[in-house]
């Protein structure tokens, strides 16, 4: 066990995999030479060659298209878009090739590939270039859609994803790049669609997801300060979801709050909430909450921009709210 | 128009009581004038208008509302003050007609365009359809036969919720003959019920949190401070900036290269686990400026700071604390407190650790005293020291080789004017 950063962690899953693999490449913008824009693919391409990490031109539809062919005909490619704002470029590609070929093919093709996508707001990158779309590729069947928040999870989750038969959308929050945490050294793996309890709690549930759950174990920290017992659960896997953690909780805790960074309306907390009412509507002693971004286009001003993604203060005040509480010191 | 919103004064404020409101309703006032009195959990402070204009109340005095609510609005002339509603009482549960309650409003997160009526009510009559009770209630109800219409409901709305169901099902009697009314209980005619301020509230809660939750023990010292009296008067004399130099202060710098020597004092005990701390910040137990309470106002990184700088920083910091006006970060993130009631003349007493701190060190008066200096009685000067220890983070060896290591500095007050050695 060492402590690493969360792109280290991520360099190391790519670089053990293609060490294990010669099918394995990667293929995305600025990614060799440069070795990334936030520098996970750090000297991959001298010790892989051209080959295996390829410089694409500015294309995201054909960097996807290029992948998608690839994996049908035997490799396993792994794309780094520069930021999830740009795989709205190769959408068309994601949603009718990938996620649809297995099916269209009668399962005598597959996609197995990884989109790696470091997305959220934070970094005054205005309204363009800071989207959380948990939700957009969360819908998709055919997709398998992952969020890690620690840098243990995101080496293990990305060789998962590698390994994995069908296309993977990987979603990195920009915002924990430079996290720093344990990670195992060598080989192991993650399962996709598994939650992670981070805290046990027994006053409330609050599910969280990417940067949020990182967030939200410093509310439930402060939470305990007003006497509120939370239990934390990091969704990690967004597209399939762990019903079994997240209903075995609120079974216990009889409460539910569910934060995203994206815009709530339709959003992963109004999936999340739905499918808790239907499997433990009986146990509900509150109304299921939600909180998310604001429902603008994200500013840039650095103020207003910060007012607009959900806080560990505005996850403390939400879970008071759904306890039928108001806030400090107010029992 | 401009609002008058109720300000966020510190990191954990969320909400705020207008205390006393210093102008009228309908007053014109101007820029830069004092309009009310704010209370936080930790301070109260004073708010300024930042808009000429008639003044025009929203939130009545004695409200508590959260951080960002309007409380008032300023006007551009007399007759335009007047908003369009006037903000109700924060509703209160208890007090609001059951007939009349309605779907709770929803705050900014959900859907800004979701202004459609509730889905349906649902259709399944139970025996309790006119109570507004969760689901989780209505089903214990049915698993004990508590009856929902003889129980009140605390949650919000007055909806029954679990722990309603619980207490009715806990006394079967009650349910079924609701006791008269007992004359409400009515205060001692020779008590006068008085309500705390926040502060106090605070103080209340987070105290008893502390004596029942923390396993204190407590170790006292008595220092010679003959040495350390006469240094002060030096500083005071001779050093630029050193004239107000305290005590409290020798003592600050004092506990600071202690807690470096013994780190596991400097640290926490949180979730089973040991949190060390990096940071050396050290809260001041002071009194408010105006009416009764506590305030621990905390110098930052004491380790790093020489006496003078930590002085001069420890007496801006308590001075703002005081006034009510603290900036960020004056009253968070201490590692540990000093209690000093020396100059209110006590020999030693214990102090109540703040939590989540692991020790907090209790000053006594400094004395004249009998003391013994190498086999011969002397009149000293000594201060007793009593230190507070959280049993779950350090020990008795420790607590007891930290304060020996506080006196030996404080006995020996050349170490405390060192200057700090770079990182």
């Amino acid at each position: 066990m060492a402590e690493k950063l969360f792109r280290a962690a991520l360099r190391e899953a790519l670089d053990e995999e293609m060490e294990r693999d010669e099918a394995i490449y990667l293929i995305g913008e600025d990614i060799g030479k440069f070795g990334g824009a936030y520098r996970v693919t750090d000297g991959l391409l001298d010790k892989y060659g051209e080959m295996r990490v390829v410089d694409a031109p500015i294309a995201e539809e054909v960097i996807v298209g290029c992948a998608i062919g690839s994996a049908m005909t035997g490799l396993r490619p792994v794309v780094e878009l520069m930021t999830i704002n740009f795989s709205l470029i190769a959408f068309d590609q994601i949603v009718q090739n990938a996620a649809k070929i297995r099916y269209m093919f009668g399962g005598e093709v597959g996609v197995p590939m990884v989109i790696r996508m470091p997305g959220g707001a934070g970094h005054q990158l205005s309204s363009q270039h800071s989207h959380s779309f948990e939700v957009l590729y969360g819908m998709i069947p055919g997709l398998i859609v992952l969020a890690p928040t620690t840098p243990e999870d995101a080496k293990g989750m990305l060789k998962t994803a590698i390994r994995d038969e069908n296309p993977v959308m990987f979603l990195e929050s920009m915002s924990l790049y430079n996290l720093r945490g344990e990670v195992p050294d060598g080989d192991y793996t993650v399962p996709i669609g598994k939650a992670a309890v981070r805290r046990q709690g027994s006053d409330l549930t609050i599910v969280a997801v990417s940067r949020q759950a990182v967030l939200a174990a410093v509310a439930a920290e402060k939470l305990e300060e007003e006497d509120v017992d939370a239990e934390v659960i990091d969704l990690r896997s967004i597209r399939p979801l762990d019903w079994d953690t997240i209903t075995r909780s609120v079974r216990k805790t009889n409460r539910l709050l569910i934060v995203e960074e994206g815009w709530p309306t339709y959003g992963v907390g109004a999936e999340i909430a739905a499918g808790v009412q239907e499997r433990c509507f009986d146990d509900l002693d509150a109304p299921i909450l939600r909180l998310g971004g604001a429902e603008v286009p994200m500013p840039y001003n650095q103020s207003l921009e910060k007012a607009a993604i959900p806080s560990a203060d505005d996850i403390v005040r939400r879970a008071l709210k759904t306890i039928g509480r108001n806030g400090r010191g107010a029992a | 128009m401009s609002d008058v919103k109720m300000p966020k004064l510190s990191d954990t404020m969320e909400e705020g009581t207008v205390l006393e409101w210093k102008k009228q309703d309908g007053d014109e006032v101007k820029r830069g004038e004092v309009l009310a009195e704010i209370e936080s959990d930790k301070a109260s402070f004073e708010i300024e208008a930042e808009a000429d204009g008639a003044l025009h109340i929203v939130v009545e005095k004695g409200q508590a509302v959260p951080v960002g609510q309007q409380i008032a609005t300023i006007g551009e002339g007399a007759g335009e003050a007047a908003p369009a509603k006037k903000a109700p009482a924060k509703p209160k549960a208890e007090t609001k007609p059951k007939a009349e309650a309605e779907p709770e409003p929803e705050e900014q997160v959900s859907s800004p365009s979701g202004g459609g009526p509730p889905a349906g009510r649902g259709g399944e009559k139970t025996e309790s359809d006119g109570e507004k009770a969760s689901p989780l209630a209505r089903r214990l109800a049915r698993e004990r036969g508590v009856d929902l219409a003889s129980i009140k409901g605390s949650g919000p709305g007055g909806r029954i919720v679990k722990e309603d169901v619980l207490a009715a099902g806990e006394q079967p009697a009650a349910a079924e003959k609701p006791k008269p009314a007992p004359a409400a209980r009515r205060p001692e005619q020779d008590v006068e019920i008085e309500e705390p301020t926040r502060m106090q509230a605070t103080i209340a809660r987070r105290m008893t949190q502390s004596k029942t939750t923390v396993p204190h023990f407590y170790v006292t010292v008595e220092c010679q401070v003959d040495e350390a009296v006469k240094m002060r008067q030096q500083l005071k004399e001779t050093v630029p900036g050193a004239e107000r130099v305290t005590m409290t202060d020798m003592l600050m710098r004092a506990c600071a290269l202690a807690l470096q020597r013994y780190p596991e004092v400097n640290a926490s005990w949180v979730d089973g686990h040991f949190e060390r701390k990096r940071r050396v910040s050290i809260g001041l137990a002071v009194p408010p400026e105006k009416g009764l309470g506590l305030l621990v106002p905390v110098v930052h990184d004491v380790d790093k700071k020489d006496l003078v700088a930590l002085s001069i920083e420890a007496r801006q910091v308590i001075e703002r604390a005081r006034a009510g006006r603290p900036s960020p970060g004056d009253l968070e993130g201490g590692t540990f407190s000093i209690s000093n009631l020396g100059m209110y003349g006590v020999d030693e007493f214990n102090a109540i650790i703040n939590p989540p701190e692991a020790g907090i060190l209790a000053v006594g008066a400094i004395k004249d005293a009998p003391v013994v200096v190498d086999g011969q009685l002397k009149v000293g000067k000594v201060m007793r020291l009593t230190l507070s220890v959280d049993h779950r983070v350090y020990y008795g060896v420790t607590g007891a080789q930290f304060l020996g290591e506080v006196k030996r500095l404080v006995e020996n007050p050349v170490s405390l004017v060192m200057p700090i050695a770079a990182e």
